[in-house]
């Protein structure tokens, strides 16, 4: 029990289980498998992105370019299918290698030149954002074709409620979880995430002990493209559109999400189970507020106190520990 | 010496412009503990950089391993050789567990991509039973203590067929008894034929664990010694080449006022009833193992960690101290333990270092700083202090560490304070800048300010101070005067208690 | 003695004077022009305040993610304040003294930001860069909350004239700038705050144990960034004519851009007022220089960000070049 409380994640949980609570006794619809299903599939793309950015923050780096990586890979992919035609398979393919490629970019700018990630990220954020807006215009895509409408609506399975309604988990969602799922085997069970945790320790250490710190990089901030091209794809297929200044602007609040599940900026600490519960947390208090009728305009605000309330809490817990102590005889 | 593990004959090794290594021979027989001592500077360093091949050595030189010329030498083929480094600093990951970093070159090695968490443990706990230590393996490695850090690095090594382990100054951060467990440790590998490099400031250390000494000066060997027969001051004058003038410190003060006196000063959980005065002229010693709460009282009485109860007088008057800023007002300095992280701004410049403590006393009638004030000050104390450096604005990571100990003096002379406190002055500087750090230690004590010195090297509070006194477990428990006792009576007192 | 070298400086003041001159062969007859050069000094103090504020707290290795939502907040507080009590058609007797008490209000608004700020890093020792998004995200929602997300205008004249008047041929803003940089280049070289700015943002622990109050200088140091923030938020509330949530939002990683291409450490401990100068001047001449190119202002921020991969790159091997030098 005692080693529970040690734990981040748990405090996290507490607070979810203690908001849940509270939306539940003044609107039950919050706790219906519906409305999870549906927060579930229009939290997908912050998911997906947030599982990007856990990996980076491990491996002691940030990056901040993904939102500008995803809009392109969406841009790209939806202009690709819409002139040449294609199918899902294609439109992934297209993402994934924009996405990695891009990423590829960061990591060798990083690893050659030395340059601090996060500043690395934003010039590279805004190099990617701002070509795309000058060769594409701005201009927003509608005519999106029509299997990659019916793709959206996919579920694994379908459920019914009382009136009849359908719901059920969408493939998009499913994606999310597998990737999930497909993070934590790399994270866990491959020398490559432990070398990422080992490098995000120490960089140092690392290089001596004869990890491929370039390869680990590279591998890094490629997954990082490879999440952000899949999320803008998820983003293209929830809402059907292609606007290419409706992802770049929310970079810091995917990364207040993943800081959220504990996650450190100082790298070498973090899990995906936290992300998952910093996702969650940002999610039902969004759906929360909604389903208790409280204006849009507190959502900021909670938002805001969530994060400062919880860096401050594990920060002070942090200072507790390092209170030293000897053995004074006669005490 | 027939049962040869390593050969090396005819090693140079030139920066440019700098000779680090001048054909140097050494060897190290299987199983010897075999120790390299020499100041900063003077190739020792270099020469462990070439035995791991981390460094290639100039032409001329040649290296064999079991008999086996070495030619193209990569730290791989150190590693295949069975050679492993463990540096100062461990290399060891803070954020994973014991078992993965005991286990990780293997994982590393092995061919697999997948991690077999079963093999992790096998792999850690197989060589945790080769020293006979036992340290949970699923603790995280910042949870640990320095010792059991190490014990860690010891057992990564152990894990592939280690038969020549390099130590880098193991035992600057343990205590005496970890040191003696480390010593254990050490025996126990040589017992399995496994031969030990290391390289220690500590003399005493050295004789009581080598078999043999290589001395190294100014890049040139200058012997390889049993260590049976060598002393404390023969080794010294191998090393330096000078010989060391002890000279005591005695003063007769006690007819004057007390600058300062502790009465019953207590923090719980760090020292308790500490009572003790400080007279115009005193060098004070303390010394005691680490962890016996004499850091800690420093830091009290300089007011980082106020003290809970008791009553501190300066001259007489009855003061608390709450913080740095008061210490400093009453006439406190302090000089950490640790140069590099709390002693000095490594990264900024010498001049800026050296007056941090004073820059308020260094304005004109606006409140600002005024350069012509700034800059006579830190001419000054570069002078005073006859501080060596390249230029006022090269950062101090570029001075050696005689120099930067100097700085450190500096900035606290600077204030003119009362009182100061060094705790671990000479930690890590070469013996000649210790006797000119201690030189100029005496002159302020000389010029009537109180100085206590907080040392584990018996010989250093021995022969500066003129009274010590011994902390354990957060009690003074024994206080000597330097003209009646010997350095052999305050060791012992230290002993016994631990 | 040698002098050791701010090469960092040297290579980009040799950038600014390259592309200046760049973009005056590329514009012939019209960079040059006083009406060119004037937008200029226009458009550079609200970008170049809000770097100040990012700056300083970079120095401390720390960074303030709640500038613009300051600005932001600060402009809302004071816009209240003025639309309230003064008819812009016909202002009563007296609206100097309302603009000053709301200008102040505002500026007021933005020290209990960086109070909030300096207390959570100092204090509590929460990561800068977290505690700052957290401030961020709270003071975005307040100001959302109190403008129900409209956007406040009908300013009197006089505010306008801070962000659009001009004094013998110089605009008011840039003269504003001019006195809040050589101001922050005070504080920074002169007063025992600056230099205490340095040296904690180089190693706290050292500076802690030399007697160097850690605490009071950080919560010194947000309160003069947040400070600086409201300035900016005068300069966005006369140059909009009006105040809202979420103006500027795009400035906020450019002001990190901008210090770090001015020389700033972002690990903390360097960097001066005069790179960072430089650099905005950088950044203004390539924005002014594309835009009479009737380029994209897009494009314009695709060059930022090529300059300060280039400039770090060039640093890089300066910085390699010393090395050797010195083996």
């Amino acid at each position: 029990m005692k080693n529970l409380f040690k734990h981040h994640e748990t405090y996290v949980l507490l607070v979810i289980i203690v908001f849940s609570a509270i939306i539940t006794t003044i609107n039950p619809n919050f706790l219906t498998l519906e409305n999870f299903f549906d927060l579930a599939k229009s939290y997908s793309f912050i998911g997906i992105l947030a599982v990007g950015v856990t990996i980076v923050l491990i491996s002691g780096g940030i990056d901040i370019s993904f939102t500008a990586v995803a809009t392109v890979g969406e841009y790209v992919m939806a202009v690709m299918v819409i002139k040449y035609g294609g199918n899902m398979f294609t439109a992934v393919l297209l993402v994934a290698v924009v996405g990695i490629a891009l990423g590829m970019i960061n990591a060798v700018l990083i690893y050659f030149f030395n340059i601090p990630t996060i500043i690395t990220t934003i010039a590279t954020l805004n190099i990617y954002y701002g070509i795309l807006i000058v060769i594409s215009g701005g201009k927003w895509i509608y005519a999106l074709p029509d299997w990659f409408r019916n793709f959206a609506d996919i579920r694994l399975f379908t459920l019914r409620t009382a009136q009849g309604l359908e719901y059920g988990l969408s493939i998009i969602t499913a994606t999310w979880f597998a990737i999930i799922i497909i993070a934590w085997i790399i994270l866990r069970y491959t020398k490559l995430g432990r070398g990422i945790y080992a490098m995000g320790g120490s960089m140092n250490a690392a290089r001596r002990a004869g990890f491929n710190i370039f390869g680990i990089q590279m591998f890094v901030y490629s997954f990082m493209g490879l999440m952000a091209g899949i999320a803008g794809l998820v983003q293209a297929l929830l809402v059907q559109t292609v606007a290419p200044n409706s992802i770049v602007g929310k970079e810091l609040d995917v990364i207040a999400a993943v800081v959220l599940g504990g996650a450190s900026l100082a790298g070498g600490s973090g899990t995906l189970f936290g992300t998952i519960l910093g996702v969650t947390l940002i999610a039902i208090m969004g759906n929360g507020l909604t389903l208790m009728r409280v204006s849009s305009f507190w959502y900021d605000v909670f938002i805001g106190l969530v994060i400062i309330i919880s860096v401050g809490f594990s920060a002070y817990q942090r200072r507790e520990k390092v209170k030293r102590t000897i053995l004074v005889e006669g005490e | 010496m027939t049962d040869l593990f390593l050969s090396m004959k005819n090693i140079s090794k030139r920066y440019t412009g700098v000779k680090a290594l001048d054909r140097v021979d050494f060897e190290i027989a299987r199983g010897e503990i075999h120790c390299l001592v020499g100041e900063n500077g003077s190739g020792k360093s270099t020469l462990i950089k070439i035995i791991s091949g981390v460094v290639k050595p100039d032409s001329g030189a040649r290296i064999e391993v079991e008999g086996d010329v070495i030619l193209h030498h990569h730290s791989i083929d150190s590693i295949l050789k069975g050679i492993e480094v463990i540096y100062q600093d461990l290399s060891l990951f803070p954020n994973l567990t014991v078992a993965e970093n005991i286990s990780l070159s293997q994982t590393i090695a092995s061919r697999s991509k997948i991690i077999n968490w079963r093999r992790v443990r096998e792999i850690s706990e197989k060589a945790m039973a080769r020293i006979g230590v036992h340290i949970p393996l699923d603790e995280q490695i910042d949870n640990l203590s320095i010792a059991d850090q190490q014990l860690v690095a010891i057992c990564r090594a152990l894990t592939s067929e280690v038969k020549l382990l390099i130590l880098d100054e193991p035992t600057s951060a343990l205590t005496r008894k970890e040191v003696e467990s480390l010593f254990t440790v050490i025996k126990d590998l040589q017992a399995k034929g496994i031969a030990t490099l290391f390289i220690s400031h500590k003399l005493d250390e050295v004789l009581q664990i080598a078999e043999k000494v290589t001395i190294l000066r100014d890049g040139k060997k200058i012997e390889t010694l049993p260590s049976r027969g060598l002393t404390d001051e023969k080794l010294t004058f191998l090393m330096t080449g000078e010989k060391m003038e002890y000279s005591r410190y005695t003063i007769d003060n006690r007819h004057e006022e007390p600058l300062l006196e502790a009465r019953q000063l207590s923090i719980q959980g760090n020292f308790r009833d500490i009572s003790f005065k400080l007279y115009p002229g005193d060098i004070l010693g303390i010394t005691g193992l680490l962890g016996s709460g004499r850091t800690e009282l420093a830091e009290a009485l300089f007011g980082m960690n106020p003290f809970e109860s008791g009553d501190l007088f300066i001259e007489g008057r009855k003061i608390s101290i709450k913080s740095v800023q008061e210490a400093i007002r009453l006439g406190i300095g302090y000089v950490p333990e640790n140069r590099l992280v709390q002693g000095l701004v490594m990264n900024q410049s010498v001049a800026k270092n050296i007056i941090i403590t004073t820059i308020t006393r260094l304005l004109n009638k606006f409140k600002l700083i005024d350069p012509e004030k700034r800059q006579r000050s830190i001419t000054r104390w570069i002078k005073n202090l006859s501080i060596r450096i390249p230029a006022f604005d090269a950062p101090v990571h570029t001075l050696s560490g005689g120099n930067q100990q100097r700085v450190v003096l500096a900035k606290w002379i600077a204030t003119s304070p009362k009182v100061l406190i060094l705790d671990g002055p000479t930690v890590g500087i070469d013996v000649a800048a210790k006797s000119s750090i201690h030189d100029i230690i005496r002159d302020l004590a000389g010029r009537g300010m109180g100085i206590i010195i907080i040392s584990d090297e018996v010989p250093e509070v021995f022969h500066n101070c003129n009274r010590i006194m011994v902390m354990h477990k957060g009690r003074i428990i024994a206080e000597f005067d330097s003209t009646v006792t010997t350095e052999e009576e305050i060791q012992n007192c230290i002993n016994m208690a631990s | 003695m040698k002098k050791y070298k701010h090469s960092e400086l040297i290579v980009l003041g040799a950038v600014m004077t390259a592309l200046f001159l760049l973009m005056v062969v590329l514009n012939p007859g019209e960079f040059l022009r006083i009406g060119n050069l004037q937008t200029m000094a226009f458009q550079l103090p609200e970008l170049g305040l809000l770097s100040l504020a990012m700056m300083v707290t970079m120095l401390t290795g720390g960074i303030n993610l709640s500038i613009i939502a300051t600005a932001n907040m600060s402009g809302i507080v004071t816009a209240l304040i003025l639309t309230g009590a003064i008819n812009p058609e016909a202002p009563p007797p007296g609206a100097g003294g309302i603009i000053l008490l709301a200008v102040a209000a505002g500026l007021l608004t933005a020290l209990v930001i960086g109070l909030l700020n300096g207390l959570l890093v100092a204090r509590l020792k929460v990561s800068p860069i977290l505690a700052t998004l957290g401030t961020m995200t709270l003071v975005n929602g307040l100001a959302i909350v109190t403008t129900r997300g409209y956007v406040i205008s009908g300013l009197p004249n006089a505010v306008r004239f801070i962000g659009n008047g001009v004094v013998l041929g110089i605009p008011v803003g840039a003269i504003i700038f001019i006195l809040c940089a050589a101001l922050m280049a005070l504080i920074l070289n002169r007063t025992p705050l600056g230099f205490n700015i340095y040296m904690l943002g180089s190693n706290p622990v050292a500076s802690r144990y030399s007697g160097v109050n850690n605490t009071t200088v950080i919560i010194k140091t947000y309160l003069i960034s947040s400070l600086y923030a409201g300035f900016a938020a005068l300069i966005m509330l006369s140059r909009f004519n009006s105040a809202k949530a979420g103006y500027g939002k795009s400035y906020l990683l450019i002001t990190i851009l901008a210090s770090v291409l001015g020389g700033t450490s972002a690990a903390g401990g360097f960097g001066r007022v005069s790179g960072l100068v430089m650099a905005l001047v950088i950044l203004q001449v390539v924005s002014s220089g594309l835009n009479l190119l009737r380029v994209s202002s897009f494009l314009t921020i695709t060059f930022w960000g090529v300059i300060i991969i280039l400039v770090m790159v060039m640093n890089f091997f300066s910085a390699k070049l010393k090395e050797r030098r010195l083996v």
